[in-house]
């Protein structure tokens, strides 16, 4: 991805098809039983949905910024990051480079 | 007939219906925050509605990507919200159809060009449920629902002047409704944030209130900006500013702002409150002229 793509990725037809089955494996946590197996194998889970190699790597990295440029849509994502126990703010601190302070800093300033 | 009374827009940030699980809302970060929806309150209970029609997007609960409405319309007697993965849990009571004025408002869209995709089964999720909570905490709900929504997940997305004619067709399609129903129209989303990318916590004070101001005071002005240029200005989801705009465009030409507040940050996002009074002295053949250059 170009530096204005990956700044501001736009979820369209491109990204959705590309992402398609990591989105798929993520919607599939609405329900607690799927998070749960998730959980116990999580390896088994990505197979099941057929994550493509670098789907099964960004989400066994945990990192966002390879999910995005690998299709996944936030919204998507936001479920998985809840699986790990990441909050809005700590996945926007690992985007940006940020400590989780200075992000959640950096979110106070812009109410300045 | 029933009647447009007025709108409530609203953001709908999940750590929102996380904090009203908890009982944050006198803890320092909510205080001011949940304390600015008294004035919400005062007007409900004011203009007693019978019915909400609300605006609002989907992030994956009920819609996926294998078949992505742009406008969905509920036509069920009753909507539920649902796990959705995001940890609120599962505390809101049953929220209450109304599924003639709902197939009304689908023949009358569908007549005026707006294709709408016809929901029997809608699950509801934060972005319908929190806003409900804020306007009516802890009563499981005066008023009957109408649900449609408007995707902003998979690009493209429908454009604000679309949105806009469709809160029109809107109002226009409640006001040909023959019962006696009070109506007021919640828009939920925004303002600005974004959430992913390196530009993930991007927030624009500046645009947000120049939003807020248009809105009531001419909201044709948003209607010029695309989704691409509001995605720049507002951040990715900060485009939800088209459940804005669409409750926007059910109004009448002219508005009275009652009351609005703006807090920065909840979570990753500028919260945004807007109240606004219907003018009903304006006549109905005129209400909808100023955008007819459009």
């Amino acid at each position: 991805m170009d530096a204005h793509k990956t700044a501001t990725p736009i979820f369209g037809g491109e990204l959705a098809q590309r992402g398609y089955a990591l989105n798929k494996m993520c919607y599939s946590f609405n329900h607690a039983t799927n998070r749960a197996a998730f959980i116990r194998d999580e390896e088994a889970y990505c197979s099941e949905f057929g994550l493509n190699e670098a789907q099964r790597a960004a989400v066994k990295r945990r990192n966002v910024l390879e999910m995005l440029q690998a299709g996944g849509n936030i919204y998507y994502l936001a479920k998985l990051a809840g699986i790990l126990g990441l909050s809005i703010q700590d996945i926007g601190a690992q985007q940006t480079s940020m400590s989780v302070e200075a992000f959640k800093a950096k979110l106070m300033a812009a109410g300045k | 007939m029933a009647i447009v009374v007025g709108a409530i827009t609203t953001s709908h940030v999940p750590a929102i219906g996380t904090a009203i699980a908890r009982g944050l809302q006198q803890d320092p970060y909510w205080r001011a925050f949940f304390d600015a929806y008294r004035g919400a309150h005062d007007w409900l209970e004011k203009v007693r509605p019978d019915v909400v029609v609300v605006f609002y997007n989907d992030h994956g609960l009920n819609f996926f990507l294998d078949k992505m409405p742009t406008f969905a319309v509920g036509a069920a007697d009753e909507y539920r919200y649902a796990d959705e993965g995001w940890g609120i849990p599962a505390m809101f009571a049953p929220f209450r159809g109304q599924a003639q004025l709902s197939w009304h408002l689908i023949e009358s869209l569908v007549h005026d060009e707006f294709d709408v995709t016809m929901c029997q089964e809608m699950q509801v999720d934060h972005a319908f449920a929190v806003p409900m909570a804020l306007l009516w905490p802890g009563v499981a709900w005066p008023v009957m629902a109408v649900p449609i929504a408007i995707n902003t997940v998979q690009h493209p997305l429908p454009s604000a002047l679309r949105c806009f004619k469709l809160g029109q067709a809107v109002g226009r399609a409640i006001e040909s409704f023959p019962q006696n129903l009070r109506v007021v129209i919640v828009g939920t989303g925004g303002l600005s944030h974004q959430l992913e990318g390196t530009r993930a916590g991007f927030i624009n004070k500046d645009f947000d209130l120049m939003c807020m101001e248009k809105l009531v005071s001419d909201p044709t002005a948003l209607t010029r900006y695309s989704t691409a240029q509001l995605v720049d200005l507002a951040g990715s989801q900060g485009v939800e500013l088209l459940m804005w705009v669409a409750a926007r465009g059910a109004l009448t030409g002219q508005v009275s702002s009652v009351h609005s507040n703006y807090h920065i940050p909840i979570s990753n996002t500028a919260a945004g409150l807007m109240v606004m009074e219907n003018r009903r002295n304006v006549l109905a053949s005129q209400r909808y002229t100023e955008v007819e250059w459009l």
